[in-house]
């Protein structure tokens, strides 16, 4: 691949990605949004538990904690959408550090009950009475959707609020998971995998384990609690019942298809928890689980790599 | 006083489903060293299938011994089919595989029985023959039933050449089948037996929660807690951790926090004994798999 | 009929070779034993028997082609295989354990004799027949095993190591108690050993294994008095 053909391929990229908006309808648009949410969520999960090899099934809580303060932010104190992502991404971090704590110690499947029991009280703990003016209760906080900065239309088609969404949640996430693609890549990154795959070693090499797992909690916290906030303003809405403990699935899900301990995977994920759904909602209203839990099961069988696993298969050159 | 007792026996008797469903998890951690995330979702298929048995006429019973027999064989099939491709994978693997037998069964629930609550007639006569102005006949006879199925269960364990061999199974796989045990065929009946139990504790906890496809998700929570709290490789120990969360629930519901956090309180529970007591109340061994 | 042929045998634990064509038999009512430093493949050959390892090549055990059968039809063939380790289980009581070499048979009443005649053989044990296992010493472990092993009735014992980590005069006692039992019940016995000159004094027949290949084999009362041999492989 020469420089040309790199730099052109690049522009092709990004003048589609630009214009992409334009040629789908608001609603299409909206799903776009929502499945580029869900990929930085998913990426955050991925961190924890594709790299660093700990099993969270409570990563819903995180999503909801970033959602819910956002809402509460533009709601009670008049932040604006953009700045509500910062704060989300900071009080994350810090939920992420304290659930990690308890983690050092526990591993594997223990781990992976503590966040389960997590995922389950959330929607309890939300409804709570005390909180409840923050929160809105059980009915949650309606919001409204930011509009454009500035009027501008493209080949006559406008730029609403979901089609400025887009690039906002694009401009969001780029960063995040050029950040994280270097993150996993250098010495940080090289702590984490070591401690997944040989926990003595890397102590013994002089990696300081509590330190190193403690971030990493928090940083995969933090990326799927600004997953939440931007999920919050895409939406417009928060509600107690939309964190239940199947969105801690959704997310595993999307790991696991998009591919663990891979960067881009999460877009492949995220795009099966945003799109399979509405195609299998069309045979029963139960059945999306079901398409889930067979394929979750189906590809821990035949492909445990996920997309990128199988794409890595077909094209063996590749870098991650 | 009154209230107080009320809530205790209330609590024992919630304790006792906690018991069964602990039990369960034990059961299949000890072979295994897995927790079944499914469990709670297996026994409200089970009490799904017991409840139309019902509707269609079968006398009460006869209901629950074959929903009992049916969650058996289930269980047995689900270890065959499901678990052992995945034995000798890593952690995460298995994990997943229990988490995506979770949603496929309520998932099926729903599909196939329907999203709307439904009511559950207990076969119980609604007044106690024993205490009545602290325990309702429900209470009791569920009390009962589970305290029977938990008796038998140990007995099986203790007295016969199966349970015997499973529990050799459990311990030491390798040294089992030295002795010709067929060790995978140890596993799926112990996961027969849990399936088992976990049917049974749905079929009592129904009448009093109402049956619809979620009824289990939150008292699995506590059948959580009542392993971790009784050493998760102690059986007896998730017995006694149940009933003891049970009362805990009750006691901390009525008095101290209010009903709405019951679930906060099983999470913290969890947490708790996982950080501070990782191996329970009675648990022997100290686990710190990494 | 030889008691076990084997041939050609490769063993593997996972994707590294351990066994690199094994040739050796016994025949019926002998001691025969493997000798070799660690990592040898002396370990590997009796799970390679039992087929608690992945194998390729000929083991025929009794006439029949074993190669291929799960362990627990081995079992029910008659081979009892006390491990390295001793492998009891140690949550669960003597009397338990005993109980469970007899797994497979079906004659109660013979079970409980047999029981009995090990008590016999084992006082120690008998004395401790209600206590868990793991709560006995190394010696009375070993004791344990081998009495567990020979509820099978079994056709052939295979021992691993059962002087490991033993006192000299506890492993004397196990040593007298093997022949014996090969003696008066006639098992015979393929014994596992790094131990050379006990094995060799107790043994009819034996191999010696270097990196998972026979480099000798003879009678062991020539290679006891051979001291070039000794010295050469055996360190003695």
């Amino acid at each position: 691949m020469n420089f040309i053909s790199t730099r052109l391929i690049w522009l092709v990229v990004l003048a589609g990605l630009f214009v992409l908006p334009f040629f789908l309808p608001n609603f299409r648009v909206f799903q776009v949004n929502l499945m580029i949410v869900y990929a930085i969520a998913v990426l955050g999960l991925n961190i924890l538990t594709g790299y660093a090899g700990q099993i969270s099934l409570g990563h819903g809580a995180f999503y909801a904690i970033g959602a819910y303060v956002a809402a509460a932010l533009m709601e009670h104190a008049g932040f604006s959408a953009y700045t509500t992502l910062p704060v989300a991404a900071v009080v994350c971090f810090g939920a992420g550090v304290l659930m990690g704590f308890p983690a050092l110690r526990l591993g594997g499947h223990y781990l992976a009950l503590a966040t389960f029991a997590l995922a389950l009280a959330v929607p309890q703990l939300l409804k709570h009475k005390a909180i409840a003016h923050y929160t809105g209760g059980v009915q949650g906080i309606v919001l409204s959707k930011p509009e454009a900065p500035f009027e501008f239309r493209f080949l006559g088609i406008a730029l609403s609020e979901d089609r400025w969404l887009y690039f906002v949640t694009l401009a969001v996430a780029l960063p995040l998971f050029w950040f994280a693609s270097n993150l996993v890549k250098g010495r940080m990154g090289r702590a984490i995998i070591a401690i997944r795959d040989q926990p003595i070693a890397a102590g013994a090499l002089g990696v300081n384990l509590s330190w190193v797992k403690t971030l990493t909690f928090g940083l995969s916290a933090a990326y799927t609690g600004i997953a939440g906030a931007l999920g919050a303003v895409v939406i417009a809405f928060v509600a107690p019942d939309s964190f239940h403990s199947f969105v801690s699935i959704s997310l595993l899900v999307g790991v696991v298809v998009g591919g663990l301990g891979t960067i881009w995977g999460a877009l492949f994920g995220a795009a099966f928890i945003q799109f399979v759904p509405n195609i299998a909602d069309e045979i029963s209203k139960s059945a999306p689980w079901a398409v889930y839990g067979a394929i979750l099961i189906a590809l821990i069988y035949v492909a445990p790599g996920g997309v990128m696993g199988a794409l890595k298969k077909l094209n063996p050159g590749d870098a991650k | 006083m009154d209230s107080f007792l009320l809530q205790i026996f209330s609590g024992l008797a919630n304790g006792s489903i906690y018991a069964a469903l602990g039990l369960a998890l034990v059961m299949i951690y000890q072979s295994t060293h897995h927790i079944n995330f499914a469990q709670g979702e297996m026994a409200t298929f089970a009490t799904f299938i017991a409840w139309t048995l019902i509707e269609h006429g079968v006398p009460y019973w006869l209901s629950f011994f074959m929903t009992v027999g049916i969650a058996f064989v289930g269980g047995l099939l689900i270890q065959r089919i499901f678990i052992k491709p995945v034995e000798r994978a890593p952690v995460l693997n298995n994990v997943i595989v229990f988490v995506g037998l979770l949603v496929i069964f309520n998932a099926m629930s729903g599909w196939i029985f329907g999203q709307t609550v439904k009511a559950f007639n207990s076969p119980f006569p609604t007044a106690s023959l024993v205490l009545p102005q602290y325990i309702s006949g429900h209470q009791l006879g569920s009390l009962g039933v589970t305290l029977g199925v938990l008796l038998v269960v140990f007995l099986f364990f203790k007295y016969t050449p199966i349970g015997l061999a499973m529990r050799a199974a459990a311990q030491n796989p390798d040294s089992a089948s030295l002795v010709g045990i067929p060790v995978s065929w140890m596993l799926a009946l112990g996961w027969g037996l849990a399936s088992t139990i976990g049917a049974v504790a749905g079929i009592m906890m129904a009448p009093v929660v109402f049956l619809d496809p979620n009824m289990m998700g939150g008292i699995l929570l506590y059948g959580f807690a009542a392993a971790l709290l009784g050493g998760i490789d102690n059986p007896w120990g998730a017995v006694v951790g149940g009933f003891i969360v049970g009362v805990l629930e009750n006691i901390l519901g009525a008095y101290v926090i209010g009903t709405e956090l019951k679930l906060s309180v099983a999470l913290v529970l969890i947490v708790g004994t996982l950080t501070l007591m990782p191996n329970g109340l009675f648990g022997r061994k100290v686990v710190t798999r990494v | 009929m030889k008691l076990l042929e084997v041939n050609a045998l490769q063993a593997w634990y996972g994707t590294t070779q351990a066994l690199f064509g094994l040739n050796f038999s016994l025949e019926r009512g002998g001691i025969t034993t493997i000798l070799g430093a660690n990592g040898a493949g002396k370990t590997t050959t009796l799970r390679a028997i039992c087929q608690t390892v992945k194998t390729s090549g000929d083991i025929v055990l009794l006439g029949q082609s074993t190669s291929r059968y799960p362990t627990d039809k081995i079992v029910r063939m008659g081979v009892a295989h006390v491990p390295d380790g001793r492998g009891t289980f140690t949550a669960l009581t003597v009397q338990e354990n005993l109980r469970l070499g007899a797994y497979t048979r079906r004659d109660k009443e013979m079970v409980a004799q047999d029981i009995e005649r090990i008590y016999t053989r084992f006082p120690r044990l008998k004395e401790r027949f209600n206590q868990q296992a793991g709560t006995l010493s190394g010696g009375e472990q070993q004791m344990l095993a081998i009495g567990r092993a020979l509820m099978l009735r079994p056709t052939l014992l295979l021992l691993d190591e059962p002087s490991f980590g033993l006192a000299p005069l506890i492993v004397q006692e196990i040593f007298e108690i093997m022949k014996n039992i090969n003696e008066v019940d006639q098992v015979s016995m393929l014994l596992v050993e790094q131990n050379a000159s006990l094995a060799l004094n107790l043994a009819d027949y034996a191999y010696l294994l270097e990196t998972g290949k026979v480099v000798l084999s003879g009678a062991a009362s020539d290679i006891r008095s051979d001291e070039s041999i000794r010295r050469t492989y055996l360190g003695y």
